[in-house]
């Protein structure tokens, strides 16, 4: 379970597009000349484009809803659907001012970070305890933990609302703060894990001879390697945070505590029947940020998502 | 792999002093640095996860505390024909949507791994449905899917296909469609770009020898590319199916479980049961009810990852 591929995935060139590493090695070129244009167009082309049309089509979609003025979205006869020429702001306007949406989006913000950070530094030294010190029982520790990954939310929540009540962190973000480490320890545990094990050991071999502490290793010498699997880290907990549900669904409950997916079920959610401009520009507000923070860390977002896969 | 132990930073004196063995000693460090997350792993996950064990053998509701009533939880659901029919949903859901998932993630994997203008915008853009929050999309999907202002119905109709609305999540058959759907579409991202990180080892030669040989390009993917990622599909796919077993959110914000319980899930209704009627014992013994299931998909991640070993020949550390 430990152990890494022989021939370790290349994560920038996943995305990079840059050919794959292992055909510089042996110095081949792919065969893709061996086809010709309208066979590539009708082989390749056609249905990559049809599946990336489905895939982003909904987004698309939701923005279009959200700046649609409310005549022109249920009057699908007078007004092309798919287009609009007079667009507004009016349902983010009303999102912003006229509702709890800022109170929720900070709460989500709050919660994602502080979680987030808690599970980083509780991680990082369980992974660095696990792969360099290796205890008695580091591998074992290593397979449990594994396995906690396997355990999904949707069979804790029932147990967890009742230790949660009993603690008295029922309707408080600190409910969500102490709970969600327990799906994200797991995974960037495991991810981290697989960074520290790229660091050689003789950098520490040779700190612990200048009479390094085990602590000024981890600060000085081991963390700083793993920034990037630290940042990776970092945005796939801040991701899983964002987008958890059922917790949040089942620990809070009062209306301006709660986070940007379960307000936006439940608050926007009324016999409106002009409800979606506001229901959809709250749904790409919602995304935006998450989206905003893949663009620039693409990289990184794969490489976690690879990464924990692959270990 | 650094197998090697590193050695320690003093030599193990016997005069050392209590206080200095568990500065130094390595298993009483490798104690402290784990008590943190080892802390909210117990408190947080292995402690509810046996109180939910409890729990399914209580009769606790919400505001009550429970007494022990055996197996009653287990032989109510026994003959309550909701719960068999969120059993057969859910093992529709999972199995209909990772085979699709599965079958449509590596054909996208193939696709995106050819050469071609815009690859790495293509892929960026290709992951973005796994980004976006589940519920956020889910919500899009519900007003796509809507009864009477769909545009997949209204383009249909100007298309001439179809003479009315079609309704989609007030139908039966279509509600599980349309959920099904909605799980595919943000699950093919995930096995897409996973596989594609495992198609890039693989090294263009062996396409090029196969191809001398006179493979056909089906006999490729047979019997190069298919191998040679069966490892990482292993894993890939056991992740997909055990968060589809467990979904949650997607149906919630799409049918709540409906209509007439036809997308009702183990999941939702274990909260439908435990958080809105208060039955926290029944709804316990649902989600009890899922972990045989879970154990059945992490013995195949195990198995998995045990054939990946040999097939690497060696290092089985």
């Amino acid at each position: 379970m430990t152990d890494l591929p022989t021939r370790s995935v290349d994560l920038k060139a996943v995305l990079s597009g840059s050919s794959p590493t292992v055909a510089k090695d042996d110095h081949s070129e792919g065969m893709s000349y061996l086809q010709s244009v309208p066979r590539r167009m009708v082989t390749l082309y056609l249905p990559l484009a049809i599946i990336v049309i489905v895939l982003l089509f909904p987004f698309y979609w939701m923005a279009l809803t959200s700046v649609k003025p409310d005549e022109q979205l249920l009057d699908l006869d007078r007004y092309n659907p798919f287009w609009t020429w007079n667009p507004t702001f009016k349902h983010f306007h009303k999102l912003l001012f006229e509702s709890y949406y800022p109170y929720w989006l900070w709460n989500t913000m709050y919660v994602a970070v502080c979680a987030t950070v808690l599970s980083i530094i509780a991680s990082v030294l369980a992974a660095y305890a696990i792969v360099r010190l290796r205890y008695k029982g580091a591998n074992l520790v290593g397979g449990l933990i594994f396995l906690a990954y396997l355990v999904p939310p949707s069979i804790l929540f029932i147990p967890l609302a009742t230790v949660v009540f009993q603690y008295g962190l029922f309707d408080s973000p600190l409910a969500l703060i102490l709970t969600y480490p327990t799906i994200l320890i797991p995974f960037s545990t495991w991810l981290l894990m697989g960074y520290f094990k790229t660091i050689p050991f003789e950098l520490e071999e040779c700190a612990l001879i200048d009479g390094a502490s085990r602590w000024q290793i981890l600060v000085k010498i081991v963390l700083p390697l793993a920034i990037p699997g630290l940042i990776s880290a970092f945005i796939f907990c801040f991701t899983l945070c964002w987008n958890e549900f059922i917790y949040a669904l089942t620990f809070l409950q009062s209306t301006s505590n709660k986070t940007v997916p379960v307000a936006i079920v439940n608050e926007f959610v009324d016999g409106d029947i002009y409800r979606w401009g506001s229901l959809m520009a709250g749904a790409l507000a919602g995304s935006l940020p998450l989206v905003i923070l893949y663009a620039f860390f693409v990289e990184h977002y794969v490489s976690a998502m690879t990464g924990a896969v692959k270990e | 792999m650094a197998d090697v132990a590193i050695p320690r930073a003093k030599p193990h004196m016997s005069e050392d002093s209590a206080w200095t063995q568990l500065k130094h000693n390595r298993n009483w460090l490798g104690f402290w640095f784990m008590v943190p997350a080892m802390a909210f792993l117990i408190f947080f996950l292995a402690y509810p996860l046996g109180l939910g064990i409890w729990l399914s053998f209580t009769d606790t509701r919400i505001g009550r505390v429970g007494h022990f009533v055996a197996t009653e939880n287990y032989e109510w659901l026994w003959d309550d024909s909701i719960f068999w029919l969120s059993v057969f949903n859910t093992l529709l859901y999972t199995f209909v949507a990772s085979a699709l998932k599965f079958a449509i993630g590596l054909y996208l994997a193939l696709l995106l791994n050819e050469n071609m203008p815009f690859k790495a915008m293509l892929r960026a853009m290709v992951l973005i449905p796994f980004i976006v929050p589940t519920v956020l999309s889910a919500l899009a999907f519900w007003w796509i899917f809507d009864s009477q202002f769909s545009i997949i119905s209204w383009s249909l109709r100007h298309l001439g296909i179809i003479n009315q609305n079609i309704n989609f999540l007030g139908d039966t058959t279509w509600a599980r469609i349309c959920v099904i759907f909605a799980n595919i579409w943000r699950g093919v991202p995930f096995v897409a770009i996973t596989l594609l990180a495992g198609l890039q080892t693989v090294s263009p030669s062996l396409y090029e020898a196969a191809t001398l040989d006179g493979a056909t390009r089906w006999q490729n993917f047979r019997f190069i590319t298919y191998p040679l990622l069966t490892p990482i599909i292993a894993v890939v796919m056991t992740f997909s199916v055990l968060f589809t077993f467990t979904d949650f959110q997607l149906i919630w914000a799409m049918t709540r479980g409906g209509p007439v319980n036809a997308t009702h899930l183990m999941a939702t209704l274990s909260y439908q049961r435990a958080i809105i009627a208060g039955q926290l014992g029944e709804g316990a013994a649902i989600s009890s009810a899922m972990i045989p299931f879970l154990l059945a998909a992490i013995m195949v991640s195990w198995f998995g990852l045990q054939r990946r070993k040999w097939q690497q020949g060696e290092n089985n550390d």
